[in-house]
């Protein structure tokens, strides 16, 4: 069975099938269950992943344009999987967190429902494609349902966000197509498929401009420092809903890219750059968690949250490289974070995002002490708080901890300094909720309600995921782990094919 | 009996052994009960609250009897209980050992009577059942902390304790002042917290594993250097959970917190765990000289400091945190001796877990009775009225100072003498500590329960209900006798060795040695001093402006002051730096550049009022732009 069409026919279909409908809350009903049906779909597939099985399970492959050898090319691994399944898991959520979150915008509620779903089958293809030209399809895709999410639906500067977000990622696809076009013709291979491509550009210069090609479209993307500047506008114009696949998942196509691409495509020039990339890194760890400490506005305070968090990941990914003992570790914390910051994210939020919708501010001076009025909202908002500064018992703690021991194998300052961003991260939230729920009950607040049960049924799952994996990460990992082991060996492989290459050109 | 050598660890799954989790998850299951239930357990959620605490330490008694049945070289057993983070920390396990089973019976035992006690303390709060959750949740991570086996899980309930200190703390959080001190306390504990993180990712790097049998068993495999930098970078968790300088501030803050919380805080939990974790990693500290004088140096400091803040405290319950700084400030001494300090340290962290809850539990009697009043000046002459509550903090107060043959004076003179034998110098400032003790809480009770009455108009104090005197009765019959009964015969020393080891030569109890004598002497100084100014003498309903070494002392030794000139000042201003940076700097440089490339700004505002679709076809143009010149220069 194509399970992977599947996924995604069932989304495009779903979406088309809301379009059609013109009462709006049939409308929502029918696109929270198209959700819950992929989400069904895809548990029962990756039920049926082998985690040591073959590397690449699912596959399809059909040709798409055989004049330029492109594929329509599908398969996941134990990263694509777990990306798939946050994904998935979030959309339901945040379907039912968005329930009123349409009425506001230009457009139509059903456009809004029907949005989410598009791209929630982007996203299942983004991580899915095994042919390069496919992902740069989806890479750019992408955008476009997420773009009329924050310029249709957004807040009073939506246009300006949206804007912003839309041409930094343009500029940043645009380098990326370069590089991919380069790249398939110095294959010379007529294909574009992933596996075909590992290990054809052997010129190390070559290799780096090619990479440079798709980093700064995923650092962009991801948002690395210093390409962060439009995620906190994007997340403080976007719904909260929106906000969430935003930072949730669509960011995680950055640091996934880096990943499978930059580092097996351009293991020479990874090489290369990582003392860079780490120093951007880890910049962003801390300038991240400081500019958040200053903000005023809570969905901005959030969206930077996330630039520290992201140079976390990046750390991740960049510390595996050979000669890394704790590669693996800083591997497999980084892909477990991915997935991991997108339910903490994601709760943060979509609790700020109720109590923007009580009150109809982001600032956060126009709170205070909401403990008194709505205990439940304030608990889950210090639990995903707590997520955030990534305590102990929360899922995030683990992946945090295995990326920071795993790079301080390989660079015993970039993770000390790194581990520093633990304070700021305390002092961010900490502050935060100090302000919006403690003290004295401010008069605006006084009639606040608490979470209804709609409300509850959206944060009850995140919160769920959050402590189980927090105390029992091992499902995830098993299934990571080896993927990240056969990216560490095609690295090391495509790295000593190269040097034997260039050493034989050299011998003769 | 002997003391024995470190045992190893035998795997274990009978009996109470095999159940010990069940001594974290009682009162996990309390808490998450009491908190996910709402408000229909409010009826009944402080009982849930202590019977949970009740039931986790007769788990605790039972694997203690258990564990006694064992041989001595076979006390140490390990529980392994399910599969965590592949490679890196394999299996969630706890080890139970005499040192970690001492923790739980005192964690559990004095939780437990403070759990008890708080139903009185708090029967007209409408939040009790809450904090019943939080106190059930307090205890829960403190003995997650203790009974790990691996440096992991350790940390998991160290943070653990750092959350529920914080909700604790911060438990009026309406009050602006208590939001404040929570935030305070989980922040300072944060910095500690890094060094205790890039602990392990050292012991990571250098012994592939964080277990503790992995780890402490090979500290011969490291270099000197990197034990040395294991061993300072613990010390910093240590100081940060254990309120040593120079991370103490949090811990005068914490008063704000309701009174049970500072007795838990203080007395079982919590200001414990930094002793545990330098005594735990004992085998780091023997093979680096550099970090245990470090640990000496820190523990002397702290004494002394926390003892010079008592002296001048009004409000009762900050005096009485300066103790506590100052008491765990001995046990970090000790610890920082090593193998002949570490069940002087253990010893005197249990004693002084009876005796300092039984005071904070009496001074929360007296605050009870007084309206919630803590300036001591408006107290005076309550012995008559309240008299168990008198009685009990006597014998508290006379134990802390270490009155002959109270629990005090055997675990701290064994402080005392060791350090003399491993430094004269640190010796004799510990004696000095002792003797400042001896002012400091002779003042305190003086002020509270002797001379005239200063109360307001407005007090009319009383007795406590009996469900708080209990608890008092029976922590002050461990401040009476237990001393006596760990220390005389080496009896919790030969206990404890299996677990960290035995010193080379066993120390002999000898009431009439030098420092022993001299301490008694300068306790008795202090104490009549005090007695001169506070007992016999007028105390003055405000506080006379005294010297500058009494401003020196009020103002927690500048401790606040010095945090705020170092780091928030700086912080806020590079806050705020980087905050206009990124607006301006960063984004104000690729808003620009986006206007330069456009040619001028207002084309660029034309250009972005247009259709995606317009975006995306001068995407395609451009890139084919692009990878046509790239043809045309051929290669890069």
């Amino acid at each position: 069975m194509p399970w992977l069409s599947t996924l995604m026919g069932v989304s495009v279909l779903g979406a088309l099938g809301v379009t059609l409908i013109r009462n709006d809350k049939l409308a929502k009903q029918f696109t929270l269950l198209v959700s819950l049906i992929v989400l069904a779909l895809t548990v029962t597939m990756a039920v049926q992943f082998s985690p040591n099985g073959d590397q690449w399970q699912f596959q399809e492959n059909h040709s798409w344009i055989p004049a330029f050898g492109i594929n329509y090319s599908l398969a996941v691994d134990g990263i694509a999987l777990v990306l798939i399944l946050l994904s998935v898991i979030l959309v339901p959520i945040v379907v039912l967190a968005s329930w009123h979150d349409a009425e506001k915008g230009k457009r139509s509620v059903r456009t809004y429902f029907s949005l989410i779903l598009v791209l929630e089958a982007m996203m299942i293809g983004v991580f899915a494609a095994t042919d390069v030209f496919l992902f740069y399809v989806l890479f750019e895709a992408m955008l476009i349902p997420m773009y009329f999410m924050i310029g249709s639906y957004g807040g009073a500067q939506r246009s300006y966000a949206a804007v912003k977000f839309l041409l930094y990622s343009l500029f940043g696809g645009l380098l990326m197509l370069v590089a991919v076009i380069a790249l398939y013709s110095i294959a010379g291979k007529n294909t574009f498929m992933l596996s075909d491509l590992i290990g054809t550009v052997q010129d190390v210069n070559t290799q780096k401009w090619l990479f440079l090609g798709f980093f700064i479209a995923f650092a962009i993307k991801a948002p690395l420092w210093p390409f962060h500047t439009w995620l906190p506008d994007a997340a403080a114009q976007a719904p909260a809903g929106a906000a969430v696949l935003l930072v949730g998942v669509l960011d995680k196509v950055g640091t996934f890219g880096m990943l499978r691409f930059c580092l097996q495509l351009f293991p020479e020039a990874s090489a290369y750059f990582t003392p860079l990339v780490i120093v951007l890194a880890v910049i962003g760890v801390i300038y991240g968690a400081i500019v958040a400490i200053g903000q005023t506005d809570m969905m901005r305070l959030i969206a930077y949250t996330s630039v520290s968090h992201f140079g976390v990941i990046t750390l991740g990914v960049f510390a595996m490289t050979k000669g890394n003992p704790g590669a693996q570790d800083a591997g497999a914390g980084a892909t477990l974070y991915m997935v991991n910051h997108g339910f903490s994210t994601g709760a943060l939020f979509l609790i700020v995002g109720f109590l923007i919708y009580r009150r109809g501010s982001q600032f956060i001076a126009d709170y205070g002490g909401v403990q008194k009025v709505a205990p439940i909202l304030a608990g889950t908002f210090l639990v995903a708080g707590l997520s955030s500064l990534s305590l102990p018992g929360l899922s995030t703690f683990v992946s945090e901890f295995m990326v920071l021991s795993g790079a301080f194998r390989l660079h015993v300052p970039a993770a000390a300094i790194a581990t520093i961003g633990v304070i700021l991260a305390a002092i961010y939230i900490l502050w935060m909720y100090q302000r919006t729920m403690n003290g004295p009950t401010a008069e605006s607040v006084k009639t606040l309600p608490d979470l209804n049960a709609r409300e509850k049924w959206v944060v009850a799952p995140l919160v769920a995921l959050l402590l189980v994996f927090g105390f029992y990460p091992k499902p995830l990992l098993d299934v990571i782990n080896p993927a990240v082991k056969d990216t560490l060996s095609s690295v090391s492989v495509t790295a000593d094919q190269a040097a034997a290459a260039t050493g034989v050109k050299e011998g003769k | 009996m002997e003391p024995a050598e470190i045992a190893s660890i035998a795997q274990h799954s009978g009996g109470a052994i095999g159940v010990a989790w069940l001594m974290i998850a009682l009162p996990l299951v309390g808490a998450a009960v009491l908190l996910l239930g709402g408000r229909r357990t409010d009826k009944f959620g402080h009982l849930l609250g202590v019977l949970m605490a009740v039931a986790s330490f007769v788990v605790g008694a039972l694997v203690f009897v258990q564990l006694l049945g064992f041989a001595p070289g076979e006390r140490r057993r390990g529980v392994t209980l399910f599969e965590f983070i592949p490679g890196l920390v394999d299996n969630v396990g706890l080890l139970v050992d005499p040192l970690s089973i001492s923790f739980c019976l005192l964690i559990t035992g004095v939780g437990s009577l403070i759990h008890i006690y708080s139903i009185g303390y708090m029967a007209h709060d409408p939040a009790r059942r809450r904090f019943f959750a939080y106190l059930n949740l307090f205890v829960a991570a403190m003995l997650l902390l203790v009974l790990a086996d691996n440096y992991l899980i350790l940390f998991v309930g160290w943070e653990g304790v750092g959350l529920a200190s914080y909700l604790l703390i911060g438990f009026w959080q309406h009050k602006p002042s208590a939001a404040t001190a929570a935030k305070k306390a989980f922040i300072v504990n944060r910095v500690g917290d890094v060094g205790l993180l890039i602990a392990m990712f050292t012991i990571f790097a250098t012994f592939h594993s964080l277990t503790f049998s992995g780890v402490l068993d090979r500290t011969g495999d490291a270099s000197q250097g990197t034990l040395t930098a294991i061993g300072l970078l613990l010390l910093v968790g240590a100081c940060g959970k254990s309120a040593q300088l120079p991370l103490q501030a949090w811990l005068l803050d914490a008063m704000e917190g309701p009174t049970p919380v500072s007795a838990l805080i203080h007395a079982a939990t919590m200001v414990t765990a930094g002793v545990y974790l330098i005594v735990r990693s004992g085998p780091i500290f023997e093979g680096t000289g550099t970090a245990q004088l470090v640990v000496t140096i820190v523990g002397v400091a702290t004494l002394l400091a926390g003892a010079i803040i008592g002296t001048a405290k009004d409000d009762i319950k900050k005096a009485l945190a300066g103790s506590t700084m100052s008491q765990i400030g001995y046990m970090v001494l000790a610890a920082g001796v090593g193998p002949a300090g570490y069940a002087f340290a253990i010893a005197h962290l249990i004693t002084h877990g009876f005796f300092k809850a039984n005071l904070f539990l009496g001074a929360g009697s007296v605050m009870h009775a007084m309206n919630d009043e803590v300036d001591m000046r408006k107290y005076g002459g309550l012995r008559t009225v309240m008299p168990i509550t008198f009685a009990t903090f006597l014998i508290g107060y006379l134990a802390i100072i270490g009155f002959p043959l109270l629990s005090g004076y055997f675990t701290k003179d064994g402080i005392i003498e060791t350090a003399m034998e491993h430094s004269a110098v640190l010796g004799w400032l510990a004696v000095l500590g002792a003797g400042i003790t001896g002012f400091y809480m002779s003042r305190l009770v003086f002020m509270t329960f002797f001379g005239k009455k200063r109360w307001d108009a407005k007090a009319h104090p009383h007795e406590s209900p009996a469900v708080m005197t209990w608890p008092l009765i029976l922590l002050s019959i461990g401040s009476i006798g237990l001393g006596a009964f760990l220390i005389l015969g080496n009896r919790f020393m030969i206990f404890l060795s299996p677990a960290v080891g035995a010193p080379a030569h066993s120390p002999a109890f000898n009431p009439f040695s030098v420092p022993g004598l001299a301490t008694l002497a300068l306790v008795a100084v202090g104490a009549v001093f005090a007695w001169m100014r506070y007992g016999a003498a007028e105390v003055p309903a405000t506080a006379p402006r005294g010297s500058f070494l009494t401003t020196f002392a009020r103002r927690d030794l500048y401790g606040d002051a010095l945090n705020e000139a170092l780091f928030m000042r700086p912080g806020q201003w590079l806050t705020r730096l980087a905050v206009f940076f990124d607006n301006r700097g960063v984004d104000g440089l690729v808003n620009g550049l986006a206007a330069f490339i456009g040619g001028t700004s207002g084309r660029v505002r034309r250009i972005q009022t247009g259709f995606v679709r317009s975006y995306a076809l001068s995407i395609f143009v451009g890139a084919a732009v692009l990878v046509g010149a790239w043809f045309v220069v051929g290669n890069l």
